[in-house]
């Protein structure tokens, strides 16, 4: 791979002349405007930027950015990627998936995209229902979510879209949500990420679940509720204001994280934990961590590249080629040939 | 037609012989058949192979279910079949007898090792009496001797356990069988060198029952009921020839498309029966610019296939029926963006799983049809492993030529046949190099701009690799604009965009029908395509050696159909359409033509016999004379069996 080169560009760049399809209000329109305002930053060539998707509200997504596109069918998005990728391992390639699409019908290839590590970025926009056809449960709906699919209320148990992505062997996992202003940083963060690096964005459906994340997502629950984690620094959330700091330690005996009250800032005599990115086994907990007994952890909350799946692809192929003669006369007369001559004996 | 043999001497020439070797899936069969073939090919006989095996990997020994085949017919005059009855049947144990004698030629030689007729495996083939001690083989030449204990004595020198020794027997059998048709050793006992390099004992023990069963045959002939026979080598035109299978010819020939093409390709797949072949085959040959993908899905395979396409690759994959069921969905997403792409699907019996191992016609339907909504394809089929490496190519050029995805068809049968093939020189291939759009195709107001969905003559839109400067766009599954490629749901715009994809694809150029064998008028057309080819083509052959005035036309380009088809077809009185599924082909020959095409339909898993064809033409010539009923015997240019000496 070429090292990217990085190319001058400005917010405008990036937008294309499409009237923008979703709904007044949609948190898609945040989320688009974050990826818009961070390629420019990131140097980003949108002649070499590839967007991916599948199909439902999110997926509409590569209409709108100046750059290659390919909306595809529903769920596979992460395979045709994988194709784009290991045909031309320069291009920059970005997936935009949702809850039903890269969790549902496509559960399985985002599954083995992560599990290969093939080199993108996977924004998995979770709004916690169907939208585009208009508002059925989805598998990230919480238990007694009341839909056309599930009048009584779903019964379900929820998929957890990060820990998923762990138990798949991603080696990036991130959370952000659509309105939140540190959204460029995690995108930038998952892009200098060589690798797959999978994002979940909490996404606002304003028609079919409006504000389902509203209790940390909302201004008034930002110090309580979210828990923005940086690398080598400590776990810490909350504020006087709202009820006092308090931190992420380790309960040894349990082997879980529990929350702190953090005095004075003496974070230290707290044990609050200082988040390393490539802690694996925090990592599972923090994925884990159910919303009200915790606040919601966000940002980069894994790191930790290896091999991508394109270079082991092509480190074999120049392997298994090395040494070899690509003839094709060579090859259609292999292995055991006889020779019948013409009637007078020549040889043919 | 046993006495006529009687006289049979070692001076006989017979033009064609049938072997087939059975025994239990685990006896090595396909190998001993695969070797067969190979000293068959060297001595210079054309050839036709069917290896017929079961689903199940190790089926229990002795059973039934677990019979392992394979059979040859080999000649010296062209050979287009497999054969119909085998005249000489190995049985390497009562499971492979049972389910094999009955189809051999009335005094036909069976040869039996009676080493395996235990109690146990004569009750595992259901068998209340030994067929040895009754009269039930009473209409064919049985040679029964204890094949196992002969091969332990053979391998004794090199100290191996019973069950090893004992799984010397393929080759013993292979060495007597060599000896009957006076074939040379030295190539297989390469083969064994070279299989066996790390383990030379191994390689010296079969070679060992190689040579014992050769000496065997010799000292036989003293007191015994074989003969050696020499079938004199086929008059082929003069060059290098190899033997071929399907699988390896489809995978040859899509290596020669993309090289003609000047493209890398980029191939996804995922394991199925009786596809898998192709990728392993492809698998070894990454220095020819070939990327394979194991896909986690059928669906993933083609996708990731679709997505190489979009980048600049030429995009393969290749499954069997329940694959390609999975892959319709993407196959649309194909058609919609107008990325070329070959699907290779190996036909198998069905419905859903079906019969992974054997072999069936029936996914016609499927590959012309069976996508949602308007999706028209091009559909290539194969006729024979060596015509599965034109097929491919041709597939390879119409995908890359006019922006489609191309369907070929091949199946089972061709997939694991092997016959002798003239090594074709690459060099008399007309390439046809791929070309990618580097900068804007269109001028409006501003200047410069970009239509991805502007058509060439052909009607094909441009070949955009993403990463082009300045050629940034989007495509999709939703229907585009014309022209701009724009998301489009106005009425007029899908009318039109329907319009010019069936308009494509039904504009590909495809070369004219020729005839396969007869004249392009007369009494009756046998209207052909795929795997059919040679039981129809014998089967004409012997009609017109009669006198019937029969044709056999045999149909390439599924989809689009060659332009002179249906004037052709109006031009015989009569249309009889023989094929591996219940009617598919000719469905689609009645609804284009409105042509009464009868249909000969087999869905048994197994190939057409030459005999059954003939049986069927002749019904269409009731009321000539010594014909009623279609009783004109079948002319028999297969010899009765040679090897027989009853006296």
């Amino acid at each position: 791979m070429n090292a990217p080169v990085k190319i001058e560009t400005t917010l405008k760049d990036w937008e294309t002349d499409q009237e923008v399809r979703w709904c007044p209000g949609c948190g898609d329109y945040a989320i688009l405007k974050a990826v818009q305002r961070t390629l420019p930053k990131l140097g980003c060539d949108p002649s070499n930027t590839v967007f991916i998707s599948g199909i439902g509200c999110s997926s509409r997504f590569p209409y709108y950015m100046e750059t290659y596109g390919f909306h595809t069918i529903h769920g596979r998005a992460p395979a045709l990627a994988t194709g784009v990728k290991l045909a031309n391992p320069d291009l920059d390639i970005w997936l935009v998936t949702g809850d039903g699409d890269g969790l549902s019908i496509g559960g399985n290839h985002m599954m083995h995209v992560l599990r290969r590590n093939v080199n993108m970025q996977i924004m998995l926009f979770n709004n916690e229902i169907y939208g585009l056809t208009k508002g059925q449960a989805s598998p990230t709906s919480r238990e007694g979510t009341k839909s056309p699919s599930t009048p009584l209320g779903s019964y379900d148990h929820p998929a957890r879209p990060c820990a998923f992505a762990l138990g798949s062997g991603a080696r990036f996992v991130a959370r952000g949500f659509d309105v939140s202003k540190k959204l460029p940083e995690v995108l930038s963060a998952a892009h200098a990420h060589q690798g797959a690096a999978f994002i979940e964005i909490f996404q606002n459906c304003i028609v079919y679940n409006k504000d389902v994340f509203g209790e940390f997502a909302s201004p008034k629950g930002a110090d309580a509720h979210q828990l923005w984690l940086e690398n080598g620094e400590p776990m810490l959330f909350g504020s006087e204001k709202s009820g006092g700091v308090k931190g992420i330690a380790l309960d040894v005996e349990k082997l879980a994280l529990k929350v702190v009250d953090v005095a004075d800032g003496d974070w230290q005599a707290a044990d609050v934990l200082v988040h390393d990115v490539t802690n694996r086994s925090i990592a599972h907990m923090l994925v884990e961590l159910p919303f009200g007994p915790f606040p919601m952890a966000l940002g980069v909350l894994y790191d930790d590249p290896r091999p991508t799946f394109e270079a082991a692809v092509i480190e074999e192929r120049a392997k298994s080629s090395a040494g070899k003669e690509a003839n094709l006369a060579k090859l259609l007369a292999k292995g055991q040939t006889w020779t019948v001559d013409d009637k007078d004996g020549h040889p043919a | 037609m046993a006495s006529q043999a009687a006289d049979t001497n070692l001076d006989e020439t017979p033009e064609a012989i049938v072997v087939r070797f059975a025994g239990d899936s685990g006896d090595g069969m396909q190998l001993t058949g695969g070797q067969f073939t190979l000293s068959t090919a060297l001595a210079g006989n054309d050839l036709a192979t069917f290896p017929d095996f079961p689903a199940e990997i190790r089926a229990p020994q002795g059973t039934l279910f677990g019979v392992s085949a394979f059979q040859i017919n080999f000649g010296s005059r062209e050979i287009n079949t497999a054969g119909d009855a085998p005249d000489v049947l190995v049985a390497m144990n009562p499971a492979a007898l049972k389910v094999n004698v009955d189809a051999l030629k009335p005094g036909g030689l069976v040869i039996i090792d009676t080493g395996e007729f235990s109690k146990r495996n004569l009750d595992k083939a259901k068998y209340d009496v030994s067929p040895l001690d009754d009269d039930s083989l009473a209409k064919w030449n049985v040679l029964a001797f204890d094949i196992s204990a002969l091969t332990i004595e053979a391998v004794k020198p090199f100290g191996l356990g019973n069950k090893d020794a004992l799984r010397s027997k393929n080759m013993w059998t292979l060495g007597l069988a060599l000896w009957m048709f006076d074939r040379s050793r030295a190539p297989i006992e390469d083969w064994l060198r070279s299989k066996f390099k790390t383990k030379p004992d191994i390689a010296d023990a079969n070679i060992a029952a190689l040579n014992a069963g050769h000496a065997y045959g010799e000292t036989a002939e003293l007191s015994g009921p074989i003969k050696q026979t020499h079938v004199p080598p086929v008059e082929s035109a003069p060059g290098l020839y190899r033997t071929i299978t399907g699988a390896e010819a489809i995978s040859l020939g899509l290596v020669a498309g993309a090289q003609l093409a000047e493209l890398p390709m980029f191939f996804g797949g995922y394991p199925i029966t009786p596809a898998s072949a192709i990728l392993h085959h492809l698998a070894q040959l990454k220095e020819f610019g070939v990327t394979t993908f194991q896909a986690e899905d059928e669906i993933a395979a083609i996708c990731a296939s679709i997505g190489a396409s979009y980048a600049g690759q030429l995009g393969v994959t290749s499954s069997s029926g329940p694959g390609i069921a999975l892959k319709s969905e993407a196959m649309g997403l194909a058609i919609m963006t107008e990325l070329p792409l070959v699907i290779v699907n190996s036909q198998r019996g069905g419905p859903s799983t079906g019969l992974p191992t054997k072999t069936e016609q029936s996914d016609l339907y499927q590959a012309v049809y069976g996508r949602n909504g308007d999706a028209p394809m091009p559909v290539v089929s194969c006729s024979s492993p060596g015509d599965a490496f034109e097929c491919a190519i041709e597939a390879c050029r119409i995908a890359t030529e006019y922006m489609t995805p191309v369907m070929l068809l091949t199946d089972g049968y061709i997939a694991n046949a092997a016959e002798p093939w003239l090594v074709p020189d690459p060099a008399n291939y007309t390439s046809f190099p791929a070309k990618f759009l580097e900068e804007k195709n269109a001028k409006d107001d501003g200047g410069e701009t970009l239509l991805p969905y502007k058509r060439d003559e052909k009607g094909a839109r441009p070949w955009i690799k993403p990463g082009t400067p300045g050629l940034m766009h989007r495509i999709g599954g939703i229907e585009k604009a014309v022209d701009t490629g724009h998301i489009d749901y106005a009425p007029d715009n899908h009318q039109v965009m329907t319009d010019a994809r069936i308009n494509k694809v039904l504009g590909v150029a495809v070369p004219d029908q020729d005839v396969a064998l007869g004249e392009t008028s007369g009494k009756l057309a046998v209207v052909g395509w795929g795997s059919t080819f040679g039981p129809i083509h014998q089967a004409v052959r012997r009609a017109r050696a009669k006198g019937l005035d029969v044709s056999h036309i045999h149909v390439r380009h599924i989809w689009p159909l060659p332009k002179n088809l249906g004037p052709l077809l109006h031009s015989f009185d009569q249309v009889l359409v023989p094929e591996m599924n219940t009617g598919q082909f000719k469905t689609v020959l009645r609804d284009q033509y409105l042509v009464d095409a009868q249909p000969l339909t087999k869905t048994s898993g197994q190939p057409f016999a030459i005999s059954e064809l003939e049986t069927a033409i002749a019904k269409f010539f009731d009321g000539i004379p010594d014909n009623e009923g279609g009783t004109v015997p079948a002319s028999d240019t297969q010899l009765p069996s040679p090897m027989l000496d009853e006296g």
